[in-house]
């Protein structure tokens, strides 16, 4: 149910790919998403999808969660691949039947669109999959902090972040206990209409709008007793250090995406 | 049969993720009509993941459970029934309270089975009163209700729907010793009137003792032993192996007898102690 959603979910591991620095990991995640956007034909995905594999590999992802991650977009997927094949009518027809004309241009699009969305998603979700929402909102506080000298609260954003994280999984959890308690009581969210669907959540958003209130309440307090009082001066525990691994990783992953751009340039001339 | 059958039922949490968990392992119970059993086992032991199948909130892995001779998850529309069967109070039930007035959410289960206006408002009232909550709480908004209070109105929500079988799940969690002994009080009341059979669980041995006629053991997603109070207490090596104890007074008496005092019963609450004990005292002052 509820808790098979898996965006953004974090799956514990030791491999290379979980032990690099999480800046780095967020610099080799937009070369990639550069790459992927350079990329102008079918060969420079490939080089794409090779890096994906590579990268998969070396975290030790089960490749379920793989398939998982994708599920929620294959409408998207699907959609756009349809488009594509349908409304290009550059290139050599393939099928024309009435007014279809399908053209091995839009084959070509349509492959190479879904290809690009689906190496978007994974790529995005091992970044997730191997870096716990806190490391990456670390990582992210750190990037930030060039900028608070002209007054940007990094520290406070990169915190208030962490927190959402952080109750993300709580909240799923006591809306499952929410619904399986009124669903004990009757409470019957699966038929009807629309308009008696709608009705059917007031018994569990309300309690679940009361206990973010209280559990946020809870929070502020149980911080200022341990008196918090934002950024300024605090030490971390973690301190974020970068390893050789980390330059082999952000050279690599700029050898991939040189490669891309050979190859653009090779198959355009 | 009982009321609660259970075959091989086996659950697995998170399935095919590095989280997975097997939560029961080839239960197999038969709990019969009228009964007040405690359950009881220590934390993670799997009593909640138990006790949610059977409503069928949780479906299980393999096995299968009946509730009154019919298979759950047989037939999918039947599950709304069931629940009206099974009533199962949650953990921190006071959690789930939302309605505008104490009455609208005691009403909430009953309105959910379809009864009349009247028959509502009769078992509303009933339960209420039964919980004991008063006339001028009836028409309060849930979340002015003290702690306990809240308590016991969630759970009239799910009594007022009259089930079979009612469950409730640590009903005394988070409580003081006057609450606590207010709702086991409510509890042992409520079996007596009704006669339904009600499950408790608890990891409180002295709460279970003093409530309940038998006692399913729980210990690492299996189910140690179900038997009557005097059998598990007996068994008090094994169950401090597995973190539970048992209950002071009846380790007491325990002693004493092994000390060589005469008496027939098996001791479980303090009340109960406290009579045997000036009964003893003033057989003995007869005889001397
Ligand atoms: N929603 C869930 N997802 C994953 N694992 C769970 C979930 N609920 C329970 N578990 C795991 O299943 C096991 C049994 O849990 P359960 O809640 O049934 O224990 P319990 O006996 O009720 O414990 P407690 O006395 O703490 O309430 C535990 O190890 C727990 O970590
Ligand atoms: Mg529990």
């Amino acid at each position: 149910m509820i808790k098979d959603i898996t965006i953004g979910q974090f799956f514990p591991g030791k491999s290379i790919v979980h032990r690099l620095d999480p800046r780095i990991k967020l610099l080799i995640t937009v070369l990639y998403i550069v790459m992927l956007f350079v990329a102008d034909g079918l060969a420079g995905l490939g080089v794409g999808v090779v890096f994906m594999l590579l990268a998969f590999l070396l975290s030790k992802i089960p490749f379920k969660l793989m398939l998982k991650s994708i599920k929620p977009l294959v409408p998207i997927i699907l959609f756009t691949g349809i488009l594509n094949l349908f409304f290009i009518s550059s290139g050599t027809p393939v099928v024309e039947w009435h007014f279809i004309k399908i053209t091995d241009q839009g084959i070509k699009t349509m492959i190479f669109m879904a290809l690009r969305i689906i190496l978007l998603i994974c790529g995005t979700s091992l970044l997730t999959y191997t870096t716990s929402p806190i490391t990456l909102t670390d990582a992210i506080e750190r990037i930030l902090s060039p900028l608070k000298i002209i007054k940007f609260p990094a520290h406070e954003i990169a915190m208030m972040m962490t927190i959402a994280l952080r109750f993300i999984p709580t909240l799923i959890e006591e809306t499952d206990k929410i619904m399986s308690a009124q669903k004990a009581r009757g409470a019957d969210m699966e038929s009807g209409n629309v308009f008696h669907r709608a009705k059917a959540l007031i018994p569990i958003l309300i309690p679940l709008f009361v206990s973010a209130f209280r559990r946020a309440e809870e929070l502020a307090l149980a911080m200022e007793c341990r008196c918090y009082h934002g950024g300024e001066g605090r030490t971390r525990l973690k301190q974020l250090k970068t390893a050789p691994r980390d330059y082999i990783a952000v050279a690599a992953t700029v050898l991939f995406l040189a490669a891309v751009i050979a190859l653009n340039r090779l198959l355009a001339s | 049969m009982g009321i609660i059958r259970t075959e091989n039922l086996t659950y697995v949490y998170g399935e095919g993720t590095p989280f997975r968990k097997v939560a029961l392992d080839n239960i197999n119970l038969d709990i019969d009509e009228g009964e007040i059993v405690g359950i009881i086992g220590r934390t993670g032991s799997g009593k909640s993941t138990l006790i949610q199948h059977f409503n069928g909130l949780l479906k299980p892995a393999s096995g299968s459970v009946f509730i009154d001779g019919e298979e759950l998850f047989k037939d999918k529309s039947r599950l709304k029934d069931i629940r009206f069967k099974v009533g199962l109070v949650f953990q921190y039930p006071e959690y789930q309270l939302f309605e505008e007035t104490v009455y609208k959410d005691i009403a909430f289960g009953p309105r959910n089975m379809g009864l009349s206006e009247e028959e509502i408002d009769r078992r509303v009232r009933e339960t209420a009163r039964l919980v004991g909550l008063e006339e001028s709480h009836m028409e309060k908004s849930p979340f002015e209700l003290s702690g306990g209070q809240k308590r016991r109105a969630a759970i009239a929500g799910v009594m007022a729907m009259e089930p079979k079988v009612l469950i409730l799940d640590e009903p005394t969690a988070g409580l003081d010793p006057r609450g606590r002994d207010m709702i086991l009080g409510l509890i042992k009341e409520y079996h007596a009137e009704k006669g339904t059979t009600v499950l408790l669980v608890s990891h409180s041995m002295e709460d279970v003792a003093r409530t309940v006629s038998k006692i399913l053991v729980m210990n690492n997603s299996k189910v140690f032993m179900y038997s009557d109070r005097s059998s598990v207490f007996a068994k008090s090596a094994e169950l401090t192996e597995m973190g539970l104890t048992v209950p002071q007074v009846t380790r007491v008496f325990d002693r004493l007898r092994a000390a060589g005092i005469e008496f027939d019963d098996e001791v479980f609450s303090v009340e109960y102690a406290r009579n045997l004990v000036l009964r003893l005292l003033s057989e003995r002052g007869r005889k001397e």
